[in-house]
């Protein structure tokens, strides 16, 4: 069936906006009598707070108010199982640039002036900087009630019997590899503005999570939720970086409400650097049996990641590493060791794919060495260990539609891989690698029973559409996702559907951006809400005109008998009958996943009612001379159940691709001496113009049972294959192996003086941490595919 | 805080007088004392281009711009880039090809796209690259960026004949 | 937001006007702003009073003279970068200028500007609060070097692109204060010290950059960076040649960029080709001759170790390209 809105490329919602400068983003929002907010952060990496003193802040002029963690005590964090941080830290001190004192001033150089005047004395403890570290006898303790040897979480889990699978083995192969962390550095700075009206708070603020960010000011503000309303804004860029509530909202709503006026906090730069909350730092051993033939027999994935101070998202982050692995390849029997440490450093978190960029890294990488050893192309080897459609992962993920062979062959196919691969001149390469993503998480972040997601539709009078949703819009185009499906059921042209969003007060749940969810999960609440809207205003019509409910269609802003476009009545028409004849033209929708999770404890991450799959070819040359690489061309193939609008699906492509190299070639969260070694936009560096290759993107259809129109994730799938794709091709380039990221000039150098000298040329890990882990869980792989529900809408 | 300066800019082709005080930048006078918040922040460090505004015609940067050494040049902003209700060629390019994702670094790119297209209607691609080398953007890649100024130059250019 | 220190401002109608709001101490100029108000954000600098340039129409203009080129300090690196005369007589120059920063930056940067840039140090060019974090550093507050322990002279990076260029062509600089003004090789305004990186007497200001007639001397820049735009230059070499009719080099230039707190101009490269024909043994001398004068530190972008193998490429690709080129 030909859809009239779904799949054509529409300009978005916000386009205008955009262009014109009229979006209204948090910082640009300004009301009477604000107040600035500041926040005075910590110096040191780790250091008990011996005495902090506001007093003398407070006696300058124009200072309206002066927080220290005594005022914020209550702990909180995104996940129930880490509620570990304070908005302001109450006696000690875990990484340089933690809040310690903040501010309300009549204006930002007044509250600059006092943050200097707060007196706060420290007894610095040894900084613990990395896992080896944290780990070490006697190193000092982080979190003085948290687990010994600084650990913040751990997983051993057995699918299957492994030990068999690789004593079936005709080859096994181990590898070590290392990814660097990274940040997000969306271009907005977080913002937030708060206001009090001693009843109720309103919070604005540059989240990508208004319904967590609702729970954790009402728990550390002692607030009723009921009493607190928060709104986003445009939003300016996300990616993971703004799905925690962060101390600058905690801050801001106390200080609205001590102060009783309003009080807006912007963060420098600087400071958005150390919210953090990006890529994990991950040391990784992946062991993996083969057949003679290149059958996968078993596989052995351990991860250490370097969590920061915080626990934030780092508990689901822990698994992830080790989830997904199976989600691309059949891995018969599979065992997984993740640990997560705690470091004086920025907590890290979710940032785009969020705990699984790290393992592909490492599993594509390992995958083109086993194919070298084998004697098989690297697509080769692929294509004979694919995932089926329809089927379950032995660590109990369903799969269902799947299109990763086709992305596969589309994508050798366009970039001319098997052609080029091996043979190419000297410093010039190409690199091949696939992977598959979540559409959305298939458990909530605390656990419920209620829906996911929910979408209201309400229809004016005059045939107005209004789809009121909480699904934050962070630029990847939700808003326009749920105005095209709400368009496409009810016939009418977009422009006719207005999207009211991201506002607890106005909007009927949804949990937020995150996870690739909200195509998938607040796409089906709309199309469940907006079905019923259909189905009631048709219900009407057909009865009020005597006409047959199961020919009425409404298509092109009109209701008529199928096949009889000339009579029938206007919408406009169709909504006063069905308003006289029903009441309130209000219809709701909602969407809960089915249930997915596995027999075991740990199963909550991995599972999703759909997942997208990708294929990637990236083209490079490298400067044998200088190291330096050059992406000259990337091509990528990505199977996300259906294109809702090519624009939008083609931005987020292209976005990944882009973070992906700048991932692969440059962008390091680096620390030296306790702290960040530069908190700036020139020390960390992202791609230009100049660097960014031409990119073909081939969008694969398969049209999923259960997603919105069939549609999957699109946004973040499609960065992980691109980073080992670029050391794959590396290694086609010059021969020499980066086995970890940022893949830098004098890493390529260093591996390239060592191939001359007779070495391997390779740069990478040598060891990864030891830890004792206990005895893997051992779980049962599951019987046969399925369950298979259909859309799960509620 | 030292005496405010009386200044007049001329802004989107109006005259503005206001008093400020000398320390303020010209990004902090459009977005704080003119209203006018289309013209963005990234860093605040000249390391970004979020905040890029035309002064005479160029591209520059209004948070490393003194206020007061944007005196008797005109400034335009993104505010500015329309010409009336009909949009600038680029801003319509920028929407049909989805150009825009958050939006953020939008009204400095299509500043530094404006400033390439007034000296250069022709521009190829790795020129267009260059003139957009100081805005970075997170969200797409360019791609689409780098389209929208193609097709906008294009249409200039049908548009002069 | 990142608010700029208070300051007051003046904007004097002709330069004696300056050199006397200058002389009164506590003051600094401001042109493009492109370096100075960073500096001042991150709080590195905090004058009194800054005195705009931008009322001095005079020191925007470039002008022939002697059979050279007068540039003045006010003339923006885009507009340096697009000049006939410079692309002309000194493409390297051109060249220089068109690979700093981004264009946005270039639309404002000055060249007095450019050749008087702050030094640059990983341990520096960060806000108030972040140096508090490691105790500030030798050049600003404290009196140890935070990269070289116990070490009592700031390593921080020249990083100016038009500076080794311009000592390249053997160009001059117009100081000019209250006091009068003096006319000095360019090579010598720079000084090998991070914290005290230029020899300009208290409220001098530069006002021209003074080039020779080139003379047959060919000239070439590379920038080594992480990117191409947004970025200071790790390395940067200017090389030049005077060749005779015989193809012999008469003359060589070699100054390094970013390897120094100064310019560092490499004679012994420079004789290791004079009276060459650029041959690559020749050439090969001569990047041996710059490897081991160049010391890179642990305060910039990629590994110092890199940074110094990097010169002997971009050496020996310079004079190369000099080589091929007539």
């Amino acid at each position: 069936m030909s859809h009239a809105v779904v799949g054509k490329p529409l300009p978005k919602v916000d386009a205008f906006d955009k262009v014109t400068g009229r979006a209204r983003y948090t910082d640009d929002l300004k009301l009477p009598r604000m107040l600035a907010g500041k926040i005075l952060r910590s110096p040191r990496p780790h250091a008990r707070i011996v005495r902090i003193d506001p007093a003398p802040a407070l006696a300058l002029p124009g200072v309206r108010a002066v927080l220290t963690g005594r005022d914020l005590p209550i702990r909180y964090g995104i996940l129930p199982v880490s509620q570990d941080e304070h908005a302001l830290a109450l006696e000690k001190v875990c990484y340089a640039g933690e809040p310690v004192a903040a501010v309300a001033a009549d204006d930002v150089e007044t509250a600059e002036r006092a943050l200097g005047l707060i007196e706060v004395e420290y007894e610095d403890l040894p900084p613990v900087m990395s896992p080896a570290e944290a780990l070490a006898e006697g190193a000092p303790q982080i979190h003085e009630d948290g687990k010994p040897g600084n650990v913040h979480r751990v997983a051993a889990l057995e699918f299957g019997d492994v030990e068999a699978g690789f004593a079936a083995a005709d080859h096994v192969r181990e590898d070590l590899f290392y990814f660097g962390g990274n940040t997000h550095a969306a271009m907005e700075e977080h913002a937030v503005l708060a206001s009090w009206d001693e009843a109720r708070l309103t919070v604005w603020s540059s989240t990508q999570v208004p319904h967590y960010l609702q729970r954790a000011l009402s728990r550390v503000l002692e607030l009723p939720p009921s009493r607190i309303r928060v709104v986003v804004p445009t939003l300016g860029g996300g990616f993971g970086a703004k799905s925690d509530p962060f101390p600058h909202e905690l801050v801001a709503g106390k200080l609205a409400i001590v102060t009783g006026r309003p009080v807006k906090i912007t963060l420098s730069r600087e400071e958005v650097f150390y919210c953090h909350r990006g890529r994990h730092p991950v040391q990784m051993r992946v062991r993996t049996g083969f057949t003679r033939d290149g059958l996968i027999t078993a596989m052995d994935f351990d991860s250490v990641l370097d969590g920061g101070a915080f626990g934030s998202f780092g508990a689901a982050s822990t698994l992830y590493t080790g989830a997904l692995q199976t989600t691309t390849y059949r891995v018969p029997a599979y065992r997984f060791k993740g640990l997560r440490v705690f470091t004086n450093k920025p907590p890290c978190g979710p940032k785009r794919g969020h705990g699984t960029p790290q393992p592909r890294f490492a599993l594509e990488c390992h995958l083109d060495k086993v194919a070298e050893e084998l004697g098989l192309d690297p697509v080769e080897l692929r294509r004979r260990n694919l995932v089926e459609p329809f089927s379950k992962t032995v660590n109990h993920l369903r799969i269902t539609s799947c299109g990763l062979a086709e992305c596969v062959e589309r994508v050798v196919e366009a970039s001319g891989f098997e052609r080029k691969h091996g043979r190419l001149p000297r410093g010039r390469g190409v690199g091949f690698a696939v992977s598959a993503y979540i559409s959305g998480a298939g458990l909530p972040i605390y656990a419920n029973e209620m829906p996911q997601s929910e979408v209201q539709v309400k229809v004016d009078r005059g045939g107005g559409v209004t789809v009121y949703s909480m699904a934050t819009d962070i630029g990847q185009g939700s808003s326009s996702v749920l105005r095209t499906f709400t368009a496409e059921i009810l016939g009418l042209e977009p422009e006719d559907v207005a999207v009211v969003t991201a506002d607890t007060d106005l909007t009927p749940i949804d949990l937020g951006s995150y996870s690739s969810r909200v195509t998938f999960m607040a796409g089906n609440a709309a199309v469940a809400a907006a079905e019923r809207m259909r189905d009631l205003v048709l219900g009407a019509v057909a009865e009020e005109r005597g006409l047959q409910r199961d020919r009425l269609v409404l298509r092109g802003g009109r209701v008529f008998e199928e096949g009889e476009p000339e009579g029938g009545l206007s919408w406009q028409e169709a909504v006063e009958v069905a308003s006289a004849a029903r009441g309130p033209l209000v219809a709701a929708g909602g969407y809960k996943p089915p249930e997915l999770a596995g027999p075991f404890k740990g199963s909550g991450v991995g599972p999703s009612p759909a997942y997208s799959f990708t294929a990637a070819v990236v083209e490079l040359s490298c400067d044998p001379e200088t190291g330096e690489i050059e992406p000259e061309e990337v091509w990528i193939a990505h199977d996300i159940g259906r294109s809702v609008n090519p624009l939008l699906v083609e931005g987020q492509i292209e976005g990944s691709v882009y973070m992906a190299l700048g991932e692969a070639l440059m962008e390091e969260h680096a620390f030296r001496d306790g702290v960040h070694r530069g908190p700036s936009l020139v020390d960390y560096k992202t791609l230009t113009t100049l660097e960014m290759p031409p990119v073909h993107s081939i969008i694969v259809e398969t049209i999923d049972p259960e997603g919105p129109f069939g549609a999957k994730e699109v946004g973040q799938g499609a960065l992980l294959p691109v980073i080992p794709a670029v050391a794959n091709a590396l290694a086609d380039a010059v021969g020499v192996r980066i086995d970890e990221v940022p893949i830098t000039p004098d890493k390529v150098m260093k591996a390239l003086r060592e191939l001359e000298r007779g070495g391997p040329g390779r740069v990478g890990p040598k060891e990864i941490p030891q830890f004792e882990f206990r005895e893997p869980v051992r779980v049962e792989p599951p019987e046969g595919p399925g369950p298979w529900t259909g859309p799960v809408r509620a | 805080m030292t005496a405010s300066l009386l200044l007049a800019l001329l802004v989107n082709g109006e005259r503005r007088e206001l008093a400020v005080p000398a320390h303020r930048t010209l990004l902090e006078v459009l977005r704080e004392d003119l209203d006018l918040t289309g013209t963005k922040h990234g860093c605040e460090l000249g390391e970004c281009g979020a905040c890029t505004v035309l002064l005479d015609g160029e591209p520059h940067l209004a948070c490393l711009t003194l206020a007061a050494d944007a005196e008797g040049r005109e400034v335009r902003t993104v505010e500015g880039l329309a010409d009336g209700s009909s949009l600038h060629p680029l801003q319509s390019a920028f929407m049909e090809l989805g150009a825009a994702q958050c939006g953020y670094c939008t009204p400095g790119m299509l500043l530094s796209g404006a400033a390439l297209l007034e000296r250069n209607p022709s521009p190829t691609l790795e020129e267009t690259k260059e003139a957009l080398s100081g805005n970075l953007c997170r969200c797409t890649g360019y791609v689409k960026i780098l389209d929208a100024v193609a097709l906008a130059a294009e249409r200039m250019r049908e548009g002069e004949q | 937001m990142i608010n700029l220190p208070v300051f007051e401002y003046a904007r004097p109608r002709t330069l004696e006007e300056a050199c006397a709001l200058l002389a009164e101490g506590g003051a600094s100029v401001v042109a493009g702003g492109t370096d100075l108000l960073p500096n001042m954000k991150r709080r590195q600098v905090e004058p009194r009073l800054l005195v705009s340039l931008r009322g001095l129409s005079d020191l925007s203009e470039l002008r022939e003279q002697d059979g050279g080129l007068a540039v003045g300090a006010g003339v923006t690196l885009a507009a340096l970068a697009s000049h006939p005369a410079v692309c002309e007589g000194y493409p390297a120059l051109a060249r220089a200028a068109e690979l700093v920063s981004s264009p946005q930056i270039r639309s404002a940067a000055t060249v007095g500007g450019n050749l008087c840039v702050d030094t640059r140090c990983t341990y520096y060019d960060l806000s108030e609060s972040w140096r508090q974090s490691i105790g500030f550093c030798l050049k600003l507050g404290a009196d140890t070097c935070r990269l070289a322990s116990g070490g009592d002279r700031c390593w921080a990076v020249s990083s100016s692109d038009l500076a080794p260029v311009a000592v390249a062509y053997d160009a001059r600089v117009r100081l000019v204060s209250a006091a009068g003004e003096r006319v000095v090789d360019c090579f010598d305004l720079y000084r090998d010290d991070g914290a005290a990186y230029l020899g300009l007497a208290p409220g001098e200001i530069l006002t021209e950059l003074l080039l020779p007639p080139p003379a047959g001397l060919r000239v070439t820049y590379r920038k080594v960076r992480r990117r191409g735009s947004i970025d200071f230059p790790i390395l940067g070499v200017a090389a030049g040649v005077r060749l005779d009719d015989d193809g012999r080099c008469t003359d060589a230039r070699l100054v390094l960029g970013a390897v120094a707190s100064a310019p560092r101009r490499v004679r012994q490269a420079e004789e290791a080709l004079e009276g060459s024909r650029l041959e690559p043994e020749a050439i090969e001398a001569a990047a041996d001759a710059a490897t081991l004068v160049a010391r890179p530190m642990d305060n910039s972008d990629l590994t110092p170790g890199y940074r110094k193998r990097r010169v002997r490429v971009e050496v020996s690709r310079a004079f190369a390209e000099l080589a091929g080129s007539p």
